[in-house]
């Protein structure tokens, strides 16, 4: 930490530094700060941005950049903000990490800090005629400023900018989406291969698409706002119900980062429970999704075969959680409940049938002349792209970036497991799809190990001892895990109340179809509007955890 | 005059109070053979032949599609054809949170729809707002926005809770008239004549 602290201040002088926290921490001033993230990532290869944090400081305004370098993986952090409040402004750094274009949009909507130089600074998540910045502290949440609108809501056909000239003068320079002799169409919200509800605005020329322009928040249920008036135990159900085919693993997340900020220690027996949980949701999802991709090509047999391997992981969960979907099984320091008596069972039991039945789909679907056709060498994403856009999961793995948080930086027990990482080198539909139907082997792999580990487990404590009252000491953290489809990511920030019920001060969900949302317009570029369909299911995003 | 449906027995029904009285209702009013079994030939056949429109904009849709899967399969009850077009469905199956921004698209979907139509209201989120309520984007239920014939609670639902709200729609429909007596499609439109009225600021009683 200190070695790079150094190199840090040798980049710019001004920058402070805090080593207390779990990473090293850089606070910059808003005018050093854009140069900086340059020299960050040319000189010292961060060339991640894990996440953007917006927070609401009281006296000022900010953000906390999350940086990773994807060779030694690294992770430092960079507090940027700004005391005024009435037109509080920022230093883009959309130039730099493409992945910030939307990162910052989503700041912009809850906080209302303007990015200088910014591209496209529209609102992302809310109404185009919205009143306020909904996470900001003193926002006014009544129903006179923003009622129940029942009229349509207007097509924003202009953009807005504000550009810094060699004077340091800001301006509002006014921008065209759509030139006028531009076709577009409308995909979405309503559309069944959005799989949800998410609305492309198309630009055509024949068949070609030539941008593709995303219209967000039409499931923005406002759950980070949610959660800063909820106690922690509160606040687990929530990660839940965003990305509903992780729900493990961001639950797991979220119990995470609540364990490192108290300090506790998770019982080895319900840390298994806890990664046998996350596998199966993982072949679960990936099932989903194989069934999704071959329904949206017209192979609906296909998607009955996935559905019917999906049930018996259903059946695992019910059994043990009481519940098919939205389990709430993992709980601050361990399990709610140990599992099932005949839960190894059923898992070795789903495995055998799984592992053999992989082979069926890929003789059903994989050779296929039209799924071959359809995907291979379409909506291709280069390695530097996937990294530049900060993606993660099976979508960047098929582009060559392996970043795996399970070997990358292991948490929980996956160190001790002997698995692969899939990486693949194409980059294009096929290349997706491809490293989901390997995972689920891999999954299977660690499922059976951990199925013996086990067994062999004699420790019966499944949930460790914790406080009542769950307080959290002042402070920030951060913790990742590797969700079905890719990196999430979970910040706390506490201001150490000493009152029971201590609430978080901000809780940001770093999701990873947030991300994912983000090359719908590079992947689609140039191909064919009905490629549109294939792309879009192969980066296979879940609409809930976009909007959140 | 019992409402039967083949899927499930009478008695199996939990709350069977409210369709007894809509039958002793019908009863009171009196219709004429011809209009009646008329009426009986209309309501077998939507009734067994229901149509949804996926709405799927959360959690409940998974749900949703495992009905749709081999293992429950709603065809076996005339619940198969998942329509993506408002226009080719009978009933709309919201399923999940419904937002300030997606109110509108959902009430003009609704207006899409071609007469008979039916609202069902899937999981709390749809129900009441469910674990979102609070929150300052979502709308809690969505009767401030369409009208609904059938809640199913749940976060998710469970398929045999999903079965149990169609059961129930199919009973309701069983008891509709479409010939004599009230007319169904007119008291509809004029709820919704009335939420236009006031800028959908109609709240529940």
């Amino acid at each position: 930490m200190a070695d790079l602290k150094d190199k840090i201040s040798a980049l710019c002088a001004q920058a402070q530094f805090d080593t207390e926290g779990e990473f090293l921490m850089v606070t910059v001033d808003d005018a050093q700060w854009h140069a900086l993230a340059l020299a960050l990532k040319e000189q010292l290869h961060f060339d991640y941005l894990t996440a953007v944090v917006g927070v609401d400081w009281k006296e000022s305004l900010g953000c906390v950049y999350y940086l990773t370098n994807t060779e030694t993986q690294e992770i430092i952090h960079v507090k940027v903000a700004t005391t005024d409040r009435e037109n509080p402004r920022l230093h883009s750094v959309s130039d730099v990490w493409d992945v910030a274009n939307y990162q910052e949009r989503e700041v912009y909507d809850f906080y209302g800090i303007v990015f200088i130089n910014h591209p496209d600074m529209r609102r992302f998540f809310l109404r185009n005629d919205w009143v306020g910045y909904p996470l900001r502290k003193d926002y006014d949440e009544s129903d006179e400023l923003n009622p129940l609108r029942l009229d349509d809501e207007m097509n924003e056909d202009y953009t807005c900018k504000w550009v810094e000239d060699e004077n340091g003068e800001v301006k509002k320079v006014e921008g065209k989406l759509f030139e006028d002799e531009e076709y577009v169409i409308n995909v979405g919200p309503q559309h069944p291969s959005t799989h949800g509800v998410m609305r492309y605005r198309v630009s055509l020329d024949g068949e070609m698409v030539k941008k593709v322009d995303v219209v967000s928040g039409y499931i923005h249920r406002g759950i980070e706002k949610l959660c800063e008036g909820l106690a922690y135990p509160s606040t687990l159900l929530y990660p839940e119900r965003m990305d509903y085919m992780s729900a493990h693993m961001n639950r797991h997340c979220l119990c995470l980062c609540i364990e490192k900020a108290m300090g506790i220690e998770v019982p080895y027996r319900a840390e298994l429970i806890r990664l046998m949980m996350d596998e199966l949701m993982r072949l679960s999802s990936h099932l989903l999704s194989y069934g999704c991709l071959t329904m949206d090509q017209g192979a609906t047999t296909a998607f009955f075969y996935g559905f019917r391997e999906r049930e018996l992981i259903y059946d695992i969960f019910d059994r043990t959680c009481g519940a098919r979907m939205s389990m709430s099984y993992s709980t601050i320091g361990g399990v709610v409940a140990d599992v099932h008596e005949d839960f190894i069972k059923d898992v070795r039991n789903a495995c055998d049938v799984i592992e053999k039945n992989l082979k069926e789909y890929h003789k059903l679907f994989t050779g296929n002349v039209i799924a071959v056709g359809r995907m291979k060498g379409v909506g291709i994403l280069t390695k530097e792209q996937a990294a530049s856009y900060a993606i993660s999961g099976p979508s960047a793995r098929a582009a060559g970036l392996s970043c795996d948080l399970r070997k990358k930086q292991p948490y929980s027990l996956y160190n001790e497991f002997d698995f692969n990482e899939v990486v693949r080198e194409e980059g294009d539909s096929m290349a997706r799809y491809m490293v989901r139907m390997d995972e689920m082997v891999e999954s299977i792999k660690i499922l059976r190990q951990a199925c013996d580990k086990l067994e062999a487990c004699e420790d019966n404590e499944f949930c460790a001892k914790v406080p009542k009252l769950i307080k959290l000491p002042a402070g920030h953290w951060y913790q990742q895990v590797e969700a079905s489809r890719g990196a999430f990511g979970v910040y706390i920030e506490s201001d150490g109340d000493p009152k029971p019920f201590q609430k978080p001060y901000r809780m940001h969900f770093q999701t990873p179809c947030f991300n994912l949302v983000g090359i719908v317009d590079l992947t689609c570029r140039d191909n064919m509007i009905a490629d549109l369909i294939t792309i879009t299911a192969s980066i296979d995003y879940v609409i809930p955890d976009i909007d959140r | 005059m019992e409402v039967k449906i083949k899927s499930m027995k009478h008695e199996d029904f939990k709350d069977n109070q409210y369709i007894d009285k809509l039958v002793e209702e019908l009863r009171a009013s009196g219709t004429n053979v011809v209009v009646g079994k008329l009426n009986d030939l209309m309501n077998w056949g939507v009734s067994n032949s229901l149509w949804p429109f996926c709405f799927g904009t959360s959690c409940c849709a998974i749900e949703f599609m495992c009905l749709g899967a081999a293992r429950y399969d709603m065809a076996r009850f005339g619940f198969e054809v998942a329509r993506n077009s408002p226009r080719q469905a009978d009933y709309i199956m919201c399923q999940g949170t419904i937002t300030y921004r997606m109110a509108p698209v959902l009430k003009r979907l609704y207006e899409q729809m071609a007469e008979p139509k039916y609202v069902i209201a899937c999981g709390s989120c749809a129900v009441s707002g469910g674990p979102f309520t609070k929150s300052y984007c979502v709308v809690k239920g969505i009767d401030e926005v369409v009208p609904v014939d059938v809640y199913i609670p749940g976060c998710p639902p469970r398929p045999e809770a999903f079965f149990y709200g169609l059961m129930q729609l199919q009973r309701k429909i069983k008891v509709q008239k479409y010939f004599g007596g009230v007319n169904r499609k007119e008291k509809l439109s004029d709820e919704l004549k009335q939420l236009k009225y006031c800028g959908g600021q109609v709240k529940k009683d």
